[in-house]
């Protein structure tokens, strides 16, 4: 059983329930100058560990790029 | 001569000249080219991670040495570049944005009406909201009415390198706004630059015309001399302009040559 969630405009296949803390870690993304959003939310870090995807879900996952 | 600093959101700030981080053609040229250009401010714009994440341009960024200024480059609405300001402050990049709502890909002119409304809501929560907007002096009143730590009217499209298109919009620009007046786009060289302070401005923010340079180090030396040399003119009041000549040396006491 997995689930499809879509993170940065790609389909990704996970365990149902996981995280975003754990997805984080999964995609071996630095938290520093992180920021997440998930269905177009923003999800404080402090609530990465609480927060579960679900099918459907859009992920967002961003940081610093060079611009001007 | 004695000057105040920049202040912005309550920061105060020596150098007048914000560069950004885009299009450099590597890494060890842009923190260079920040070293030489003397700046404290830096633009960065918010995107994707890649997958796999891979360098950080802020492993190029001294972070306790710059202040970031998170940019809304590519919203062409007022909620996604309010949206790109939460997830810039989430990241950890500060409350400090330059704010961009885009109106239009081909010249990339500032959607004013979205810009105003993003700028209101976002001063609300707290924001030193920096707009990118048109050499419009009414508009940079109602930027300034609605909360903007400064206005920044664009010299001539992004990325043109056409200079200052209208010098005197940016003038009446002056003297409708208390706020700084930060000229952002169009710059192409130093000459540029040097207008933009004689004019008055409180500082010019620029990319490609130092990350596009040949040598982009050594550009960005000439826009931080030329950002101080037409600064310290401006401070130094200029000359009126005549049409005719007025002799530098006295008329009096000429040696009489006549036979």
């Amino acid at each position: 059983m997995s689930v499809t969630i879509n993170v940065n405009g790609k389909p990704m296949e996970v365990e149902p329930g996981l995280t975003v803390e754990s997805l984080l870690t999964l995609l071996n993304v630095k938290r520093e100058y992180t920021a997440v959003a998930v269905n177009r939310e923003i999800t404080p870090k402090a609530t990465y560990a609480a927060v579960m995807l679900s099918e459907g879900d859009k992920v967002e996952i961003v940081r610093p790029m060079g611009g001007g | 001569m004695y000057d105040t600093n920049l202040v912005l959101g309550g920061k105060e700030f020596t150098s007048r000249l914000i560069v950004g981080t885009g299009k450099y053609s590597s890494m060890d040229v842009m923190r260079d080219a920040h070293e030489a250009s003397g700046t404290e401010i830096i633009t960065v714009a918010v995107r994707r991670v890649g997958l796999p994440s891979g360098d950080s341009i802020l492993d190029y960024i001294d972070t306790k040495r710059y202040t970031l200024l998170p940019n809304t480059a590519g919203c062409y609405t007022a909620d996604e570049a309010i949206r790109t300001c939460y997830l810039a402050r989430e990241a950890g990049l500060g409350e400090m944005v330059k704010l961009e709502v885009i109106g239009d890909q081909r010249t990339l002119f500032p959607d004013v009406m979205g810009l105003l409304e993003a700028t209101r809501t976002l001063a609300r929560e707290g924001f030193t909201v920096m707009p990118y907007t048109n050499d419009d002096p009414i508009m940079a009143k109602k930027l300034q009415d609605a909360g903007a730590a400064c206005v920044m009217p664009l010299g001539a499209p992004i990325g043109s390198g056409l200079g200052i298109r209208n010098p005197y919009n940016i003038k009446i620009i002056l003297e409708s706004v208390t706020v700084p007046v930060i000229v952002d786009a169009g710059v192409g060289t130093a000459s540029d630059a040097a207008i933009a302070m004689e004019l008055g401005c409180d500082g010019v923010l620029m990319n490609t015309a130092i990350a596009g340079a040949k040598d982009a180090v050594s550009m960005a030396k000439a826009m931080k001399l030329a950002v101080e040399a037409g600064r310290l003119a401006y401070k130094s009041g200029r000359i009126g302009k005549k049409l005719y000549a007025t002799a530098s040396s006295p008329l009096e006491g000429l040696p009489d040559w006549t036979s």
